[in-house]
């Protein structure tokens, strides 16, 4: 095995929607305290994976899965198993940023009134849009409607809200995709800070930004029949991105593909 | 090649559209019809009730404030007719805003597709059962159930308790269905962000998507009010005939459109005060319908939170 113990895991999972598979025999380890990129081509089911590990996927309809998504010993489909209280441990920040209609405050708030949180409210909305690099532009319009600020600062105002409820994973789908190249750097510069205190998985179509903030790449890629999605290639992001072992890898990460 | 396709002179000038002009038009008439409508409708009601006010048996001070309308001896107090009114539909939006609110989240948030499917059109089969088979079912299955309930001395035959009731039946596949639309139309990805952050189905629907369906909702309940306000059959056959005024919601009492529909039903002579009380009636429900309406915009505007 390539990490020795991993904080979340995903063995063997196999994943149907209705009558259509979408993930094949996939296994992908994430590290504690690392961040992990899923890469590949659009519509091979890097989000569908992501959704897998918080249980994201129970809110569509007519989902099966097969296989174990493990987080330290537990395994989260599980028929005891709480979807709440995973989400509650294992949050995430979504492509297209998505605050409440409400407040600035509110949007932090909420999730952490939820998850009881009882200490001093100002003191810990503070805190996570410090963290989450927002604080300065915001902190003289806390009560204004969060959807007056700009993509950039919704998406930081989304990842603040995320740390507010104390999770142990955060899981990011594309987080910078409808940002320009400096909000993005921003949010980078936030992965590397945030890597301290949780466990990242992000799904990335940028090549360079997988290899700027991730530890550790698993690449995706349609199976040859082309029906499912499946991990041709998971290792430490250096190796990957310098001497990848797959020849589909290879030609995805410089461009040459499709 | 493509290009040679096109006419070899570039021309910008404004071009003329009859067809966007006709259409235009067309949209601009009806807009004005309805309207018009509305308007000619308020020019009457203000003639009729401007002769019912000018009679010297009547004054305004006594319509807005006695509770006596007995036209035969020349008592024209509007408070009788409009606390029936004000009972009867307060009655109804009790039962009908929180079953229909509760029915539209259940729709929308917890029903499984196939349930859905079966439950909607169920429940808009029930908003199109005539009023008066509802006028009947409140006479003849709702007042005898009161009546076991809390005693035959209690309870009379006619009352406004059962009118109510059965109005709030009524009135809630309207708010349930309209409420539901609501609701459906916030974007998945709000309902996503709140279950990410741990929220259960309940905290969702209420914190997350209530609010944010908020307009719409508002919406419903205000035409659930009007309906309520307007509604003639039910409580012309279950609610009493006889202007009194009572508080209690067991005995008769008649609202102002069952009145109206009481009075209108009998050989009524044109330009008697009786007739002309007619309008001014009308007026006030007019008048009471728009202010709602009014306030409800205000609230609205205040409260409800955009999505994009
Ligand atoms: N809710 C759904 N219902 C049915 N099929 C779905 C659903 N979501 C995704 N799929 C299918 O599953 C496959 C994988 O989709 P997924 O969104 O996971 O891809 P992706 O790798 O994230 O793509 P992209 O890079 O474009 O976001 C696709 O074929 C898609 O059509
Ligand atoms: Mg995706």
């Amino acid at each position: 095995m390539l990490i020795e113990n991993p904080l979340m895991e995903a063995r063997q999972v196999t994943l149907y929607y209705g009558a259509s598979e979408a993930l094949r025999d996939v296994t992908l380890q994430a590290a504690p305290h690392q961040i992990t990129a899923l890469i590949g081509p659009s519509g091979c089911g890097k989000s569908t994976m992501l959704r897998c590990f918080n249980r994201m996927n129970d809110l569509i309809p007519h989902v099966r899965l097969s296989g174990q998504i493990l987080y330290r010993t537990h395994d989260l489909y599980h028929p005891d198993i709480d979807p709440v209280e995973v989400r509650r441990k294992i949050g995430m920040v979504f492509q297209k940023p998505n605050p409440f209609p409400k407040s600035i405050y509110e949007n932090v708030a909420w999730g952490a009134r939820l998850n009881g949180y009882r200490g001093n409210m100002d003191e810990l909305v503070e805190r996570c849009l410090r963290q989450a690099a927002l604080w300065d532009e915001v902190q003289d319009q806390l009560r204004k409607s969060a959807l007056a600020l700009s993509g950039g600062q919704q998406q930081r105002l989304c990842i603040a809200r995320t740390i507010a409820t104390e999770p142990e994973v955060i899981l990011m789908d594309e987080p910078c995709s409808a940002l320009d190249p400096i909000a993005t750097l921003r949010i980078e510069d936030l992965m590397r800070e945030l890597k301290e205190r949780y466990t990242i998985i992000i799904v990335t179509h940028n090549m360079q930004q997988a290899a700027r903030v991730s530890d550790y790449t698993a690449m995706m890629m349609l199976t040859d029949d082309r029906a499912a999605g499946t991990i041709i290639e998971f290792g430490e992001t250096q190796r990957l991105f310098t001497t990848p072992s797959d020849r589909r890898t290879e030609d995805y990460i410089t461009g040459r593909f499709g | 090649m493509g290009v040679d396709n096109f006419p070899p002179m570039l021309v910008l000038r404004r071009r003329s559209r009859p067809g966007e002009w006709l259409i235009q038009g067309f949209l601009l008439l009806c807009a004005l019809l309805s309207i018009l409508t509305t308007l000619g409708i308020v020019v009457v009601l203000g003639r009729e009730s401007w002769l019912f006010f000018g009679d010297e048996a009547v004054t305004l001070s006594e319509f807005l404030t006695s509770t006596t309308w007995q036209p035969a001896i020349g008592h024209f107090g509007v408070w009788p007719l409009l606390n029936a009114t004000l009972m009867t539909t307060t009655i109804a939006m009790l039962v009908a805003i929180p079953l229909g609110l509760g029915v539209a989240i259940y729709l929308s948030e917890y029903a499984a597709p196939h349930v859905h499917d079966f439950l909607k059109p169920t429940l808009e089969v029930l908003a199109g059962i005539p009023t008066v088979v509802y006028g009947y079912f409140a006479l003849t299955f709702m007042t005898p159930l009161l009546q076991n309930l809390f005693g035959r001395e209690t309870v009379e035959i006619y009352n406004t308790a059962s009118a109510g009731l059965v109005m709030g039946i009524m009135i809630l596949p309207l708010i349930a269905s309209l409420s539901e639309d609501a609701l459906r139309a916030v974007p998945r990805s709000l309902r996503e962000a709140a279950y990410a952050l741990g929220a259960t189905p309940l905290e969702t629907s209420t914190q997350v998507v209530l609010p944010a369906a908020l307009s719409g909702i508002s919406a419903a309940i205000i035409l659930g009010i009007s309906r309520a306000i307007g509604e003639t059959m039910i409580v012309s056959i279950a609610a009493g005939a006889g202007p009194s005024f009572t508080l209690n919601p067991f005995e008769a009492a008649e609202t102002m459109t069952g009145h109206i529909a009481r009075i209108s039903g009998g050989d009524l002579s044109y330009n008697t005060i009786d007739y002309n009380s007619i309008f001014a009636l009308g007026m006030t429900l007019f008048i009471f319908t728009f202010s709602l309406n009014l306030i409800s915009r205000i609230i609205v505007e205040r409260f409800r939170e955009v999505y994009e």
